[in-house]
């Protein structure tokens, strides 16, 4: 092996290589239930579902330019779907995630298919009306969702991994396996982003009306990426489950779909890690502000309205600008 | 059902739609001028219902609370509008309705804050207590009462905005923002009395709106929901069309409570969903073509 391959590796690894950050990253995480207590480990495990739901949702919101309020509905239907065929089909996790997976890219193709239709605002109120829907239908059907009180006891069961039997009760096993789950997905939607397919989503954000004139059907693809970020919602969800063990209507109301807007825009919608740091940042000050006073939510709307209007482009933004000294984009 | 009965699930369809005429009105007339979808709207009807039975309780009459608390939400949405919204006017949509997000946060705590989780009640004024004698049976006055409120508010909004110079400035900011500027319509100033107006009429159906149910946290949330259905089914930006609109829910509300109890809420949804799909301006939206 030469020198100048050595000289590559570590010049890839200084500060401002992202490779440098993603092992930093994967390596912190991957031990974290070595330096963290049971507690914290639990508060990880939701961060990270929330990063991937937060993640998916800006697929839709960052880099194809749509304001969603309606994705709590793909949360949930996930969810539910893992939850019920835990309870009373077979405790079998691949095949319920299986069916989550299913069922929330079937339920965001359809509500999907609607929605592109319209614009902005409209696509907004679209996409809210459709989701609040999806709360009744849970909310009510009190046969099969259990009504008001949601499901209760939804089990973590033992997964069978080619023969390695994993009991998933435990909180560190949960963890990794969430851990693993959320990477593959994310890691998906790299791909996705940076795939020429990703590339025809910005355009469509930037302006709709010349990728049409290319002769691209703009529907076709907001509709692709309609149905794509409601299916990463759906595993979210789908891990959100059996994480929590029960689970009520509420995670539909529409004011949970409006939490990974929040936290894009909190971490940055532009960038592509930029919601799972703003995830990170959001249930960290939950947790930090709800330990010291009940008005956490006075802090987290004042530091929205900040946002807002000083800082559009998010933290990861902010710190991408300085590090980089690219121009500033403003939304 | 009887023919009475159903007259008296009529009235009830009434009072709601006049509640959710008066929050519909001050919501739409915001977005028409300001362009601004108000998701902090329902914050302020809440605000108001609390505010009737803060000062029913000091003052002793329900009477000064239906007075003062919509002129104090009023107060409220200056603050908001010269401190919060002016900075944002210029810039893209989905940010202004994440601001209004973040002052559901902020004002549900603020209510947090001063009345705690309880619930509370207001009763109604004495003279407006107990059933006027109709059709052999008895219908409840402050209903009565509510929706004769409601019909006076729309006929002073239609006398604004058709009779006075405020309300042609009004309109004439809402059809052409710049060209009104242009006239030397202070512009600024228009957008503060506005949204000053529509604070005022979710803070009065608030106050309307508190007898009839208990006044309690999330109120904003549920309501808000509603208003937009009533905007999106009438058409953003237009009065007749909320009137129209909230004219449709409160019938719904009152009938399907009666015919399909478990439902009745999706019904709405569904309502809003197919308006939006087949005619996404509403039904007395002007189309963009």
């Amino acid at each position: 092996m030469g020198t100048g391959k050595w000289v590559g590796v570590f010049a890839a690894l200084n500060i401002r290589s992202k490779l440098f950050w993603i092992i930093i990253a994967i390596l912190a995480l991957a031990l974290i239930p070595f330096y963290l207590g049971d507690f914290l480990v639990v508060f990880v495990t939701e961060m990270l579902i929330m990063a991937l739901f937060a993640i998916s949702l800006n697929l839709l919101f960052g880099y194809t330019g749509l304001l969603s309020f309606g994705h709590a509905a793909y949360f949930s239907v996930g969810a539910y779907t893992t939850g019920l065929f835990l309870l009373r089909v077979s405790p079998s996790l691949p095949l319920a995630f299986l069916l989550a997976i299913i069922l929330a890219t079937l339920s965001a193709w359809i509500i999907g298919f609607f929605c592109v239709r319209l614009d902005e605002i409209y696509f907004a109120m679209l996409t809210l009306a459709f989701g609040m829907m999806v709360h009744t239908i849970l909310w009510k059907w009190d046969s099969l969702t259990g009504g008001a009180d949601g499901l209760v006891g939804i089990p973590r069961p033992i997964l069978n991994f080619f023969g390695l039997k994993i009991g998933l009760s435990s909180i560190t096993n949960y963890y990794y396996f969430t851990l693993i789950i959320v990477g593959i997905c994310i890691f998906i939607l790299w791909v996705i982003v940076n795939s020429p397919f990703g590339l025809i989503l910005k355009s469509i954000r930037e302006n709709h009306e010349r990728v049409e004139f290319v002769g691209i059907s703009m529907r076709r693809y907001r509709l692709f990426s309609f149905a794509i970020s409601g299916c990463f919602c759906g595993v979210a969800g789908a891990l959100f489950a059996p994480f929590e063990m029960s689970i009520a209507p509420d995670i539909a109301f529409w004011t949970k779909s409006a939490e990974p807007v929040f936290m894009s825009l909190l971490g940055g919608m532009r960038i592509f890690v930029g919601p799972a740091v703003g995830a990170a940042i959001y249930m960290y000050l939950k947790e930090i502000i709800s330990g010291y006073t009940e008005l956490w939510m006075i802090y987290l709307g004042a530091v929205l309205i900040g946002f807002v209007i000083f800082l559009p482009g998010g933290i990861v933004g902010f710190i991408h600008r300085k590090l980089y000294a690219v121009g500033e984009e403003t939304p | 059902m009887d023919r009475v009965m159903f007259f008296f699930f009529f009235l009830n369809g009434l009072t709601s739609a006049m509640t959710l005429f008066i929050i519909a009105s001050g919501l739409t007339l915001i977005f028409g001028v300001l362009g601004i979808l108000n998701l902090a709207h329902g914050s302020l009807f809440m605000l108001g219902a609390y505010f009737a039975f803060q000062f029913t309780y000091w003052l002793g009459s329900f009477w000064w609370a239906l007075i003062i608390a919509p002129l104090v939400c009023a107060g409220v949405g200056i603050i908001l509008e010269r401190f919060l919204l002016r900075p944002v006017y210029g810039i893209h949509i989905t940010f202004q309705l994440l601001l209004t997000f973040g002052i559901i946060l902020l004002v549900t705590d603020i209510v947090r804050f001063f009345w705690g989780v309880a619930y509370y009640t207001v009763s109604e004024p004495e003279m407006l207590m107990g059933a006027l004698p109709m059709l052999g049976a008895g219908y409840p006055r402050y209903n009565l009462f509510v929706i004769l409120m409601g019909i006076l508010v729309g006929l002073a909004i239609w006398f604004l905005l058709t009779k006075t110079k405020v309300g042609k400035m009004v309109r004439a900011a809402s059809s052409d923002k710049e060209v009104a500027n242009g006239l030397g319509i202070n512009v600024p100033q228009l957008y503060a009395v506005v949204f000053a107006f529509g604070a005022f009429l979710a803070g009065l159906a608030g106050v309307l709106a508190a007898p009839l149910r208990s006044i309690m946290l999330e109120l904003d949330v549920h309501t808000i929901i509603e208003a937009f259905a009533v905007v999106v089914i009438g058409g953003l930006g237009s009065i007749p069309g909320a009137l129209l609109g909230s004219l449709l829910l409160g019938q719904l509300n009152a009938f399907g409570i009666f015919y399909f109890s478990r439902f009745e809420m999706a019904f709405m949804y569904v309502l809003m969903a197919i308006i939006l799909i087949i005619r996404p301006r509403g039904l007395f939206g002007e189309e963009v073509a």
